[in-house]
C-alpha cells in the first residue's frame, strides 16, 4: 500500500530536488517526493493529510551520542541549563546551589529505602562564581544517605560528609590532585577525575552497571529522540558484551522501537585481533534497527578535564598535557586489521596531539593498505587546525565536531583551557567544509542533550553561554548545518545510501517539525519544534508517546 | 545495596607494575606467578596485548576473571579499578597480595595515587619496567616522550630489563640516564624479567598468619633453572624481638648508602604490637599484622652483592631501639 504524505514543505537534502510538497511511501521506505501528481503514478495509494502544516526534513541523525543519555534519568537533573527528560518535561535550570539543594531534598523526601543515595546529574557550577559545592552543602540534604551529584562534564562528582565516610575518605591525611581539601583538612566533597572518585562512586550508585546499557535507558533515550526529530543515533562506545547486545536486539525489535541505534564496539582491554573479530562477528548480527560492526578507539581524554593531550604550547593555564588513553601501537594494528577486513573505525581526539598522532598511524595504515571509502571518521577533534584538516582530506577521512562545546564550555575555553585563539578555532565547521572533509556534528549526549536542530545552531552561531561569539570566521550557514546533521552524519556511519536524505529508495524517516528552520534562520534553529518523526514508515507523535 | 569491603582485616597490599608496551610487565607478572610461595596473588590487569597470563598458569575462566593455579587470581579492569577490586573482594578466600599492571600509556604514579585513596589496600611499590634497548629512543619520541618520563619519575623501584640486548659499554650511559630520569628509584637489571620474588613481593602473608598455604605452590608446576639475576644480589636477615620505632628504621634502611633495595621485616612497634615493614627505594610502608610470626620477629634487607652494608643495618636497627641512643648524643 502506498501512502502519499502531504507537507506544507519538505526540506529534502537531496540537491537535485531540495523541496517538494508530497512524498510517497511504501514498505517503509521512500517511492519518491515531488508533487502529488508526479507521484500517482506509482499506482493507487492513500493520501495522508496530517502533516499538511507541518514541515518535513529526513530523519536527523546524532553521529555521536550514549545511550547513556537514556540512563542517566534515572537521577536527579540538577543542571543549570533547563533540560527535556523522555517523558519531555522540562526540567528549568537550578541556578544557584540553594536550587541544587531544594531539588535533591526533594528528591530525598521521595525515597523510601533508608539506604538508597540521593543521586543527582548535570551540575555546572561554573556559572555559580567563585561559589563551590561543598560536602556541607549536600549534606543538607541528607546527614545520613550517600548524597553525590555528578557534573555536567562527568569528570567531576560531588558528595556529601555520608558517601565520603563510606568511601574511607573523611579522614585527614589525603594527598591525592583530585581530592581538594575543606579548611579542616578534610575532602571538600569535589572528587576530581575518574581516579578521585573511584572509592566513592559505587556508593552514590555512580557504577559500572550504570555505564551498561540497560534495558529502561535504551527505551527512555528513544523517547528522546522522537522529541528531538532524530531517527538514527549512534551508541559511540560500548563494550557490547553478549548479554547487552540480546537486550538491544530484542528491543529495537519490538514493533513500536521508534529508533536506529549504531553502536559502536570500543577497544578496551582486549587484543586488536580479538577486537576486529568480535566487529566482525557483530556486524554479522546486524539488523535494520541496531547496526553493529564498527569499532571505536579512545586517543585521548577531555580538554575541559586537563586530560586531552594538546601539542605546543600545551593548556592556557599552564596544565600539564593530557593523557594517552591507548598506546599508538594498538591504534596502528586496530587501523591495519579493520582496513582489512572492512571495519569502520571512529577515533576519539580531542586535542591536536591526539589528532596528529592519530593522522600519523592512519597514514602508515592506509600506505600499507590503500583502501578507499573508508569512512574512517575522528570524533570531537575540537583543536584541529587547517594543516590537519588538509590532511584529513588528503586521507580521506571524515571529521565529527562538537559545536555544543562553545555554548556550555566555550567561556571556559577561553579564559582558561586553550585560550582566545584556539577557543575561536575550536570545532572548526567552517575550515573542515572549505577543505571538503566530511563534515558530521554532535551533542555527544548526555555530555550535553540531545537535539541536533540545538547543535545546528550552535554550529551556525557559535555563542557562550555568557553570549560571546567564539569564532565568528568559523560559523556555518544553515542550509550547511542542515545537511550536516542528516546526510553529514549519515556519510561519517556509512548510511547515507540508506539515510540522510528524502529521495526515491531511501528509508521512510522523516524529522516532522511545527516550524520552518529556514524560515527560524540562524537565530531560532534551536527554537523549532517538533512535532515526532516517522521511522522506517511508522508515524511516531512526541505529544503520544 | 551496600558496597563490599574488600578485605575483613588488614589491608591489602598492592604493588603497581607499570612501563610502556613491550617493556616486560606481563612476563615479570607471569615470573612472579609462578614463584608465588603460597601468595594467594590477585592480578588486575589492563593492557591492550595479547593473552596476560600464561596458558598452563589458567585454572578456569569466568567471564573477564581468570582462576590460577595456586589459588591466584586475574581480573582484567578496562576503565573501571573499582569495580574489578570488589569483584575480587567477593571471591574466597580473598587474595594477599594485588598487582596492578597498568596500560602501557597509563601513569603508574596516578594509578598508585588512586589506590592510595582506598583504606583497605596499601600501597608498598610503584615498580616499573624499562626496556633497555628502546626505552630511550621512546623516551625521545615526540607523542611518547612525557608519559615515558612520567611513567619513570613515579617508579620506587625500575626493572632495567632485556639489558642482554644492550652493549655492555652502553650500558653505563642508560643507568646514568635513568638515574636522572627516576631519581627516587632503585635501578634493577633483569634480563626476561627474571628477578627474586622476594624483591617484589612482600612479606609471605601465609606464612606471617602462622597459616601454611593449602595448595601447592606454583613453583611445583614447572620449575624453572636457577635464573642467572639470582646471583646479582645478597640478602641479610636478622631476628630481632626487641620493640622498634619502625618508622625511624624504615627512614633508615632508606638511606642509600646502606644499599638496600628492598626491606621486609615482621617486627614490634613501641608498643609492642606487631606490624609488617615493606620498604621499596625510598617508599616504606608500616601495616599492622593480627599476629606475631610463631617463629618471632624478623628483617630481611636484599641488596646487590656486595653493596648491602651489614654493620650499617645493625646500627640503623639499633639507633631504632626503644630507649636507644638518640641521634646526635651517641
Amino acid at each position: 500500500m502506498i501512502t502519499i504524505y502531504r507537507a506544507k514543505r519538505i526540506l529534502t537534502m537531496n540537491p537535485s530536488q531540495p523541496e517538494a510538497t508530497h512524498v510517497a511511501v511504501r514498505e517503509g521506505r521512500i517511492l519518491g517526493a515531488g508533487t502529488r501528481d508526479a507521484l500517482a503514478g506509482w499506482g493507487e495509494h492513500r493520501l495522508d493529510d496530517r502533516f499538511a502544516d507541518k514541515l518535513l526534513m529526513p530523519g536527523l541523525v546524532e553521529g555521536h551520542s550514549h545511550l547513556f543519555e537514556g540512563s542517566v534519568w534515572a537521577y536527579v537533573y540538577v543542571g543549570y541549563h533547563e533540560r527535556m527528560d523522555p517523558d519531555g518535561r522540562l526540567w528549568p535550570g537550578a541556578t544557584s546551589i540553594e536550587a541544587v539543594v531544594a531539588r535533591l531534598r526533594e528528591a530525598e523526601a521521595a525515597l523510601t529505602d533508608p539506604a538508597q543515595p540521593v543521586v543527582g546529574w548535570g551540575l555546572d557550577p561554573i556559572y555559580f562564581g567563585a561559589d563551590r559545592v561543598s560536602r556541607a552543602d549536600l549534606d543538607q540534604v541528607s546527614a545520613k544517605r550517600p548524597v553525590g551529584v555528578m557534573h555536567a562534564s562527568f569528570h567531576i562528582l560531588n558528595v556529601n560528609s555520608a558517601a565520603l565516610e563510606r568511601g574511607g575518605l573523611l579522614r585527614r591525611g589525603v594527598e591525592h590532585p583530585g581530592v581538594p581539601l575543606g579548611a579542616d583538612g578534610l575532602p571538600s566533597g569535589e572528587l576530581k577525575g575518574p581516579d578521585a572518585m573511584m572509592p566513592v562512586a559505587p556508593h552514590v550508585g555512580f557504577d559500572r552497571e550504570l555505564l551498561a546499557a540497560d534495558e529502561r535507558g535504551l527505551r527512555l533515550f528513544a523517547r528522546l529522540a522522537v522529541r528531538k526529530g532524530v531517527t538514527t543515533a549512534t551508541d559511540l562506545a560500548s563494550l557490547l558484551p553478549q548479554n547487552a547486545v540480546d537486550m538491544m536486539l530484542g528491543v529495537t525489535a519490538e514493533p513500536a522501537y521508534p529508533l536506529r541505534i549504531v553502536s559502536l564496539l570500543r577497544l578496551m582491554s582486549q587484543t586488536p585481533q580479538a577486537l576486529v573479530e568480535r566487529a566482525i562477528a557483530l556486524r554479522a548480527l546486524s539488523t535494520d534497527r541496531l547496526r553493529l560492526g564498527a569499532i571505536k578507539l579512545v586517543a585521548d581524554g577531555s580538554i575541559q578535564g586537563f586530560s586531552a593531550r594538546l601539542r605546543w604550547p600545551g593548556y592556557y593555564n599552564g596544565a600539564p598535557n593530557g593523557l594517552w588513553y591507548t598506546p599508538p601501537e594498538a591504534m596502528r594494528a586496530v587501523y591495519a586489521r579493520a582496513l582489512k577486513e572492512g571495519i569502520l573505525v571512529h577515533t576519539h581526539t580531542n586535542g591536536d596531539e591526539a589528532t596528529a598522532l592519530v593522522l600519523e598511524c592512519i597514514d602508515e595504515a592506509l600506505q600499507a593498505q590503500p583502501v578507499r571509502d573508508h569512512r574512517f571518521t575522528l570524533q570531537h577533534c575540537q583543536l584541529a587546525d587547517g594543516a590537519q584538516f588538509r590532511r584529513m582530506k588528503a586521507l580521506g577521512l571524515c571529521v565529527n565536531l562538537f559545536p555544543n562545546h562553545h555554548y556550555y564550555w566555550g567561556d571556559e575555553h577561553y579564559a582558561m583551557t586553550v585560550g582566545p585563539e584556539r577557543a575561536e578555532r575550536m570545532n572548526a565547521c567552517a575550515t573542515a567544509l572549505a577543505t571538503g572533509v566530511p563534515l558530521a556534528i554532535h551533542s555527544d549526549a548526555p555530555v550535553t542533550p540531545l537535539g541536533p536542530l540545538f547543535t545546528a545552531w550552535c554550529a551556525v552561531n557559535r555563542r557562550t553561554a555568557s553570549g560571546r561569539v567564539l569564532g565568528e570566521l568559523e560559523r556555518i550557514g544553515v542550509q550547511d548545518a542542515l545537511r550536516t546533521i542528516t546526510l553529514g552524519a549519515a556519510y561519517t556511519l556509512r548510511l547515507d545510501h540508506e539515510i540522510g536524505s528524502i529521495e526515491c529508495g531511501k528509508r521512510a524517516d522523516f524529522a516532522v517539525l511545527e516550524d520552518d528552520p529556514l524560515e527560524a534562520g540562524a537565530e531560532g534553529l534551536k527554537d523549532v519544534r517538533v512535532w515526532g518523526t516517522v521511522q522506517d514508515g511508522r508515524i511516531f507523535e512526541a505529544a503520544a508517546l | 545495596m551496600p558496597v563490599p569491603k574488600l578485605t575483613q582485616g588488614a589491608p591489602l597490599p598492592v604493588t603497581v607494575i607499570g612501563g610502556y608496551l613491550g617493556a616486560g610487565k606481563t612476563t615479570l607478572v607471569n615470573h612472579l606467578l609462578r614463584h608465588a610461595a603460597g601468595r594467594r596473588i590477585a592480578v588486575l590487569v589492563n593492557d591492550f596485548g595479547a593473552l596476560p597470563i600464561d596458558a598452563d598458569l589458567i585454572e578456569a575462566a569466568d567471564g573477564d576473571v581468570l582462576s590460577l593455579a595456586g589459588g591466584c587470581v586475574c581480573c582484567s579492569f578496562g576503565s573501571d579499578l573499582m569495580g574489578a577490586l570488589l569483584k575480587l573482594a567477593q571471591r574466597a578466600p580473598r587474595p594477599d597480595q594485588l598487582l596492578v599492571e597498568t596500560s602501557g600509556v597509563a601513569l603508574p604514579g596516578a594509578v598508585a595515587a588512586s589506590l592510595s585513596l582506598l583504606t583497605d589496600v596499601l600501597l608498598e611499590a610503584v615498580v616499573v619496567l624499562a626496556d633497555a634497548e628502546t626505552v630511550r629512543a621512546r623516551a625521545a619520541d615526540r607523542y611518547l616522550a612525557d608519559t615515558i618520563e612520567r611513567q619513570l619519575h613515579a617508579a620506587d623501584l625500575v626493572v632495567l630489563n632485556k639489558l642482554d640486548l644492550v652493549a655492555p659499554q652502553a650500558q653505563a650511559a642508560l643507568r646514568a640516564w635513568l638515574a636522572t630520569q627516576a631519581p627516587r628509584a632503585v635501578v634493577i637489571d633483569a634480563v626476561h624479567a627474571q628477578l627474586p620474588v622476594e624483591l617484589l613481593l612482600g612479606v609471605e602473608r601465609a606464612a606471617a598468619r602462622g597459616r601454611v598455604a593449602a595448595r601447592r605452590p606454583l613453583d611445583a608446576l614447572r620449575p624453572r633453572p636457577a635464573v642467572a639475576a639470582e646471583t646479582l644480589f645478597e640478602r641479610i636477615e636478622t631476628r630481632i624481638e626487641r620493640p622498634l620505632d619502625v618508622r625511624r628504621l624504615g627512614e633508615a634502611l632508606a638511606d642509600p648508602a646502606l644499599g638496600v633495595i628492598r626491606a621486609k621485616g615482621i617486627l614490634r612497634d613501641a608498643a609492642g604490637a606487631p606490624v609488617a615493614l615493606q620498604l621499596v627505594g625510598l617508599r616504606a610502608t608500616i601495616q599492622p599484622l593480627e599476629s606475631m610470626r610463631p617463629a618471632g620477629g624478623r628483617l630481611l634487607c636484599i641488596g646487590l652483592r656486595g653493596r648491602l652494608d651489614g654493620s650499617a643495618i645493625r646500627a640503623a636497627l639499633e639507633r631504632a631501639e626503644i630507649g636507644g641512643t638518640a641521634p646526635g648524643t651517641s
